[in-house]
């Protein structure tokens, strides 16, 4: 079973990721920030990210470019699951090493086709 | 509705686009024709069928592109895309010569995701192509369907649906809520209405052609009928690509399934079978 890090300040759309994404057979794990999802990573690192982008403490962006520099940072596949959803952002998220883009609301097509594009579905 | 209202639309859409509906889809009908009802201030779905019945044309369309199903999206289904890149244009490339286009029919092309999609994979292929053209034509029955492909505009949904956002990126702009595809792609198209019960024989030869999704709206005979037209548009040596749910067999001797590619399918041609079909048997 594949382990995907959830990472939202919204307690609501980890629920509702939590509830898709384990009727794709993921094992889910949850944080509330990137401070909290590195702390995460660094005690396992998960084959898969949904992340959020505007959270307090460490930003989804912040959290990706650091993840990207870890010792084995560079193997999850990221997707970025944002209500930023203008060129400019969805750009700086794909050049700094997201695999995939989300824009909020999303619902269980969407993160199955987008987890699909990623080869994870 | 009364149930004798219910049977003249089932009747009706039957006639005009071969589209089967059963008296146990008349919420279905009650659905898809109220904002009909609202725009055109009729009282009742009676009235309508009335008004179409009298000929009006511009009602009789209205009521088939509220009564068409228009579900698609980029990339659906993925391997019939797959095979278009890797197996169909490869063995067209190597069969035809060089100065010969070859023609792609989208039968029901709906808002016009698919065209699009194919659009998308030949500029991958450009190299393996070397200047060949390529002509997509794209129809469906519907007027309204055929205007928003032709705008090239898409909902946030939409374009999440199926569409690598690499492509998003490539692709399209943004406007306001939505997403509009690049201008040159929807040129690279040539959308037109066509029934799918009507005569193609003006429309030429295709090398392939993709009518999927829709052929399970259909009954029997009229799938039979509609696999005969496809057979005598398509090139001998062509393919057929249809739904995950549709099947030539037990319907049509016109064709045989790919031996290997599910929703692949060739058209019994009407000589010996050329090298392509003893290569991939």
């Amino acid at each position: 079973m594949k382990y995907c890090l959830v990472v939202d300040d919204s307690s609501v759309i980890r629920k509702v990721a939590r509830r898709i994404l384990e009727g794709l057979d993921f094992e889910i794990g949850e944080a509330e920030d990137g401070r909290q999802a590195m702390d995460s990573c660094s005690s396992r690192m998960p084959d898969a990210i949904l992340l959020d982008w505007n959270m307090p403490i460490m930003d989804g962006y912040e959290f990706l470019t650091k993840l990207r520099r870890m010792t084995g940072g560079d193997r999850p596949k990221v997707v970025f699951c944002t209500t930023e959803n203008d060129v400019s952002h969805i750009a700086k998220a794909m050049d700094s090493g997201a695999d995939e883009y989300v824009m909020k609301p999303f619902d269980k097509e969407i993160l199955s086709s987008k987890f699909g594009e990623v080869g994870l579905v | 509705m009364s149930t004798p209202v219910v049977l003249r639309v089932i009747d009706f859409i039957s006639r005009t686009a071969g589209i089967v509906l059963t008296t146990e889809k008349a919420y279905f009908i009650e659905a898809r024709l109220s904002p009909v009802l609202r725009e055109e201030n009729a009282t009742s779905i009676d009235e309508l069928m009335q008004r179409a019945d009298r000929g009006d044309r511009r009602i009789a369309q209205r009521m088939v592109d509220a009564l068409t199903t228009n579900e698609t999206f980029f990339f659906r289904d993925k391997a019939p895309f797959d095979h278009f890149r890797n197996i169909i244009m490869p063995e067209l490339l190597a069969r035809r010569p060089a100065g010969k286009p070859i023609r792609i029919w989208c039968a029901a092309c709906s808002s016009g995701q698919e065209p699009f999609s194919l659009v998308m994979i030949l500029d991958e292929m450009r190299a393996q192509l070397g200047g060949r053209n390529v002509e997509i034509h794209a129809s469906d029955i519907s007027e309204t369907i055929l205007a928003k492909a032709k705008s090239g505009i898409f909902n946030q949904f939409e374009v999440q649906r199926g569409l690598p956002t690499k492509m998003l990126l490539q692709y399209f702009t943004k406007e306001g809520d939505n997403w509009k595809i690049s201008p040159d792609v929807v040129r690279r198209v040539n959308f037109f209405k066509f029934n799918l019960l009507d005569d193609p024989r003006a429309m030429g030869t295709f090398d392939i052609v993709f009518c999927r999704n829709v052929l399970i709206y259909f009954d029997r005979p009229t799938r039979a009928k509609i696999f005969d037209k496809i057979a005598d548009r398509l090139a001998p040596d062509g393919f057929m690509l249809l739904g995950g749910a549709e099947s030539t067999f037990g319907v049509t001797d016109r064709f045989v399934s790919h031996p290997k590619e599910r929703m692949l399918h060739l058209p019994v041609a009407k000589k010996a079978d050329t090298l392509a079909r003893s290569a991939i048997a």
